[in-house]
């Protein structure tokens, strides 16, 4: 089994959607999630604050440095993101069509590396 | 008789996707597979020429090129300690799989390198290289591309499909009308590659039409119930057929109607014409299919004028129905002038969005100048000269647009209004 990370991209600017639209995504990630977990699929999944709520620390000249975020200048923003477990990339594009239609917002599926990497 | 490299490199040509196919599945890696094979070369290099062909290569190349893998991979794990590959391997080496008359591993290769989380560019060479067994510079070439980017994609691809863990197997019935899809675009893009450079300067490009119908052949032969497969192989062939009379004398560009079909191939024709009725028979029409009928009719005409018009707007009505795109009401259009007259076929492509695409200006040239209205003509053959780099398109549109500015040159039989 390889671990994948699908990670949910926001774009800054979208129209948010409603309340109520909200609350149906909100029961649709729910689906997804607990059809992940009854299928052995899931291993940690979270959705993220705002970028806007970001801070980044890094090293400068050997001292850490402590700034407002979000790290990345750019309109798509990590909005949040499961980790899977399957046994090929079809079955984690399965699962990344499930999310992407359940969280409306496009999903990007990547390999973790593993030990024989 | 002694065995020249030439026919050596000509077997494992041959036979390359077949082993490399196989020895993917045995190892499950694709860049392991390919150095066995090229190891297996080396061997048939110093042995064929004393011992003859084997009497089935591809079996030998198999075999060889697996055993040199073991035997590679067992010194490795010796060496870096990789114990874990070399205890799978041993596992798998015992008992030994058949490796005989091989059970066909290049329905799946196919379909790993044509796989939508490969860009089409990555698809295209991987399955030229692995399929094909054609050569990295050898692709680069075909594509004008320099070689150093073509080896770079190649990398890419494979690695993708290492470390995403892209599947060796042909997709289940639910994905694979989509999965089918991208191989067939795949081979229909190497064909289209090859034919567009037919009428240009072609000599320093491998004949990439050949190489598509090959393939488009190994798809129909391990899909024979996928009635687009056989209508993509009956397209290509029915396309081909024409290639020699593309070209006459000091005319790099004939089009269609124009062409010496005396010169056309017969036998491609034929076998062509035999898959469209095969096709039929099914009655599952799609995309090529369709595109391979409209073709299988222009090749039953013994002369332009002869052109059974009314079956082939038919078919575009069937076609445009399948893919609304401006491109077949193009198409379409050219069929509708036929049966209904210039101006008809003028009113089909009004408001068309294709004003960036050379044809379109072209086929607005013709029918325009066909109604007389020459000035406008000449104004859509520059629209379409604009467009266009190709030299033998752009010789065949200034031919065109001196014919109806009445500036001496050819007279296009086309342009003519009575047909």
């Amino acid at each position: 089994m390889k671990q994948y990370l699908l990670s949910v991209h926001l774009i800054e600017g979208e129209p948010l959607p409603s309340d109520e639209e909200t609350q149906q995504m909100f029961k649709d990630v729910g689906v997804v999630n607990d059809e992940m977990q009854a299928g052995g699929a899931w291993v940690f999944a979270g959705g993220l604050h705002p970028p806007a709520t970001a801070t980044v620390v890094r090293i400068s000249d050997g001292e850490v440095v402590t700034t407002d975020g979000p790290f990345a200048e750019t309109k798509e923003q990590l909005g949040g993101f499961w980790v899977i477990k399957a046994a090929d990339l079809d079955e984690a594009l399965a699962w990344a069509a499930k999310a992407t239609t359940a969280c409306r917002a496009p999903v990007e599926v990547r390999p973790f590396q593993d030990d024989a990497d | 008789m002694p065995v020249h490299r030439d026919e050596i490199e000509r077997h494992f040509r041959s036979e390359y996707g077949r082993c490399v196919a196989t020895l993917v599945r045995f190892f499950g890696d694709i860049d392991i597979a390919e150095e066995a094979v090229q190891d297996a070369f080396v061997v048939a290099v110093s042995r064929w020429p004393a011992a003859g062909v084997p009497p089935n290569p591809g079996a030998w190349i198999t075999t060889t090129a697996r055993n040199r893998a073991i035997d590679q991979l067992r010194r490795e794990a010796t060496r870096h300690g990789r114990h874990a590959q070399a205890a799978l391997l041993y596992q798998r080496d015992d008992p030994p799989e058949p490796v005989g008359p091989l059970k066909d591993d290049r329905l799946r290769l196919i379909f790993t390198c044509c796989h939508p989380a490969l860009a089409r560019t990555a698809q295209v060479a991987l399955t030229l290289r692995l399929l094909g067994g054609l050569e990295t510079p050898q692709i680069a070439r075909a594509f004008l591309v320099p070689e150093t980017t073509m080896a770079q994609r190649i990398v890419r691809a494979k690695k993708k499909i290492k470390a995403a863990g892209i599947p060796y197997r042909v997709p289940g019935d639910a994905e694979l009308p989509d999965r089918l899809g991208a191989v067939l675009a795949v081979i229909y893009l190497v064909f289209n590659e090859g034919h567009t450079a037919s009428s240009g300067d072609s000599l320093i490009r491998l004949n990439l039409c050949d190489e598509a119908i090959r393939l488009a052949r190994v798809l129909a032969e391990l899909m024979p119930d996928e009635p687009e497969v056989l209508g993509l192989l009956a397209l290509l062939l029915l396309t081909h057929s024409r290639t020699s009379a593309r070209t006459a004398p000091g005319q790099p560009l004939v089009l269609l109607p124009d062409q010496d079909r005396s010169r056309w191939d017969r036998a491609l024709i034929e076998e062509g014409q035999d898959l469209v009725r095969r096709c039929l028979r099914r009655n599952q029409p799609g995309l090529y299919q369709i595109q391979a009928a409209i073709a299988a009719v222009h090749s039953d005409a013994p002369t332009a004028d002869q052109t059974d018009w009314r079956q082939i707007l038919a078919l575009y009505d069937q076609l445009v129905a399948f893919a609304p795109t401006p491109v077949v009401v193009l198409n379409r259009a050219v069929a509708v002038a036929e049966v209904n007259g210039p101006a008809a076929g003028l009113e089909a492509i009004e408001g068309l969005d294709l004003d960036s695409y050379y044809l379109f200006h072209a086929a607005r040239a013709d029918l325009l100048a066909r109604l007389r209205r020459y000035k406008q003509a000449a104004q859509a053959y520059d629209a379409a000269l604009a467009l266009t780099a190709n030299p033998a398109e752009r010789d065949f549109l200034a031919r065109r647009k001196q014919a109806v500015t009445g500036t001496p040159g050819p007279h296009p039989g086309k342009s003519a209004p009575s047909r």
